[in-house]
């Protein structure tokens, strides 16, 4: 008995850093946030309990709330997609050629490094100006300048852009997953005189599923996030006409340029629950799309596929029904969720 | 790569010069030193007890276990927005305000990215080397300190180079934390360089830029095979 607390407490002491951690600077903030969600809070008076009111002004009250939920929605499901189908394309240009692939893989990664800096966001800044380069180009084939910071939806294209062409990491993680398609069925398939088209939808797709799965969930959190870009090129104000006003930047305004504490809790709040519905029904539907080969995988994806997926899935689903138990809705997923624990 | 080819102007290096001055009467050398010293501080201490939160979860049994690996794989998801107002509340109160104590202590306690990262890799070392240090005596701290921490020195590098690119590039924690402009970073030099926009300060501007990005272009190059190997084993970005 002795020993198996001495054991039990070896390994809590090991953890104990990301405990405290955990309790400190994650969930006692986000219990914080919560009972802020639900108060006028200007951090020089103290904290107003108002009910639902912040929740309710959201949405009824605030064009402006209403206006960069739709920017950030727009930007997710136009971006991510993309940003997807260009790393899905580069992966597989990059997975055909057997030399000089480390230098190419260089190349294409770049962007992804440097891409969340203030510096490539000025430059894209500058890129999009009224006498940058892509102006320039555009005159070169006759057409008129466009002017990308008067107005919105050219903004949010240009952000978009940014965020499709930092595709680096998805990329990687697709290259990973085209690795590990034996050549064996490409090759039957050709026998079998399949067309490139036929075996892409086929077997490139199905066997890459979970990997875009993954892929998806990632980047859908990360774009929801995205703050630095828009700040930047906005130089904070979400401009022109709040084409750029993403969710973080005018959470960031709420909360740091107008001190509406409480009213920045909520959209925190309201974020949460949009990011685990989201996560949660990409995860349910998945099961209609996702396909698991059986048998031997390599161990990388092996290892991300079963430690990775179904954890990140499942606490995605925990996250989910944490939310929706708040709001009195069904905690369907939190049980299978639980299940992977 | 740099910004300097995609401009039509003529080579000026008079800009690196005139950047270099930086803005508000303080020199971009400063902001250089500050960002160093915030990046070091946090990678020292997010490598360090990433590695020490990693060896608890891979090599020990204990109750809870899973939960806790389920709650931390859970903060690894977490919109970072959700506990920023509070967070900021909190380091007020602590008086941390103006110091880089909010941008670093945190860094201390683990980051499940890392964790994760570390997680994998040490499950790839047999553990037959454990039960044979075990045998000779060895507890279960040194068994972290003398087999598994050497070991795992490629799966800590990755994290170092990563938490040294999200520091050295973020402008959130600088911004909310840091008032005075003698503790300004790089990122937020050049977000002074853009508010005082004018057409004269564009040159100077994008060579600090460039500047800004030496180091993160430099460790790149050197750690390029690590970074990708990194990446592709552990496949979890965002």
């Amino acid at each position: 008995m002795g020993q198996r607390l001495r054991k039990n407490l070896t390994g809590y002491a090991f953890i104990s850093p990301f405990i405290i951690g955990f309790l400190c600077f994650t969930l006692v903030p986000m219990a914080i946030s919560l009972y802020l969600s639900f108060t006028k809070y200007n951090l020089f008076a103290p904290p107003r309990w108002i009910g639902f009111d912040n929740y309710i002004k959201m949405f009824t009250g605030d064009p402006k709330y209403v206006h960069s939920l739709k920017v950030t929605l727009l930007y997710v499901f136009i971006g991510v997609p993309l940003r997807l189908g260009f790393a899905l394309f580069v992966a597989m240009i990059l997975n055909t050629r057997s030399r000089m692939v480390g230098a190419y893989r260089t190349m294409y990664y770049l962007p992804s490094i440097i891409g969340g800096s203030v510096a490539v966001s000025i430059m894209w800044r500058n890129i999009f100006s009224d006498t940058g380069i892509i102006n320039g180009m555009l005159g070169f084939f006759g057409l008129g300048p466009v002017s990308w910071f008067g107005n919105p939806n050219a903004a949010l294209f240009m952000l978009i852009t940014l965020s499709v062409w930092q595709f680096g990491s998805s990329m990687l993680i697709f290259l990973a997953g085209l690795k590990n398609i034996s050549g064996e069925m490409y090759e039957a398939a050709s026998v079998d005189g399949a067309s490139f088209l036929r075996k892409f939808f086929k077997i490139t797709l199905p066997l890459l599923s979970s990997v875009i799965l993954f892929n998806m969930v990632m980047q859908t959190i990360s774009a929801f996030m995205t703050f630095v870009p828009a700040y930047i090129i906005s130089k904070g104000e979400g401009g022109p006409m709040d084409g750029t006003m993403l969710y973080s930047l005018y959470l960031f305004r709420q909360a740091f340029m107008f001190n509406n504490m409480g009213y920045a809790s909520a959209m925190a709040w309201v974020m949460l629950l949009l990011v685990g519905i989201m996560t949660g029904i990409l995860f349910k539907t998945s099961k209609s799309w996702v396909f698991y080969e059986s048998g031997e995988e390599s161990e990388p994806w092996r290892t991300i596929k079963s430690n990775g997926l179904s954890i990140i899935f499942s606490s995605a689903g925990l996250l989910l029904s944490c939310c929706t138990r708040y709001f009195g809705w069904s905690s369907a997923p939190s049980r299978r969720a639980a299940s992977y624990l | 790569m740099t910004a300097q080819t995609l401009l039509p102007h003529p080579w000026e290096w008079g800009n690196y010069a005139k950047g270099w001055e930086g803005v508000a009467g303080y020199s971009f050398g400063v902001f250089i030193k500050n960002s160093f010293v915030i990046v070091i501080v946090a990678t020292f201490g997010a490598v360090f007890s990433s590695s020490l939160v990693a060896f608890g979860f891979a090599r020990n049994k204990f109750i809870g276990h899973g939960l806790w690996f389920g709650i931390m794989m859970m903060t690894l998801m977490l919109p970072a927005d959700v506990v920023l107002v509070p967070q900021y509340i909190i380091y007020t109160k602590l008086n941390w305000l103006d110091s880089i104590r909010p941008i670093v202590i945190p860094q201390f306690f683990g980051v499940p990215f890392f964790i994760f990262l570390m997680l994998q890799f040490i499950r790839t070392i047999p553990a037959e080397l454990d039960e044979a240090a075990t045998i000779d005596g060895c507890g279960k701290f040194r068994l972290y300190y003398k087999i598994i921490l050497p070991l795992i020195r490629p799966s800590m590098a990755t994290a170092a180079i990563f938490s040294f690119y999200w520091r050295w590039e973020d402008l959130l924690g600088p911004v909310l934390y840091l008032n005075s402009p003698s503790k300004y970073t790089v990122s937020m030099g050049l977000k002074m360089f853009l508010d005082s926009e004018s057409v004269s300060n564009w040159g100077p501007m994008f060579a600090m830029s460039v500047l800004s990005l030496t180091p993160v272009m430099l460790i790149f190059f050197i750690f390029q095979k690590q970074i990708v190997d990194g990446i592709s084993t552990s496949g979890l970005k965002g």
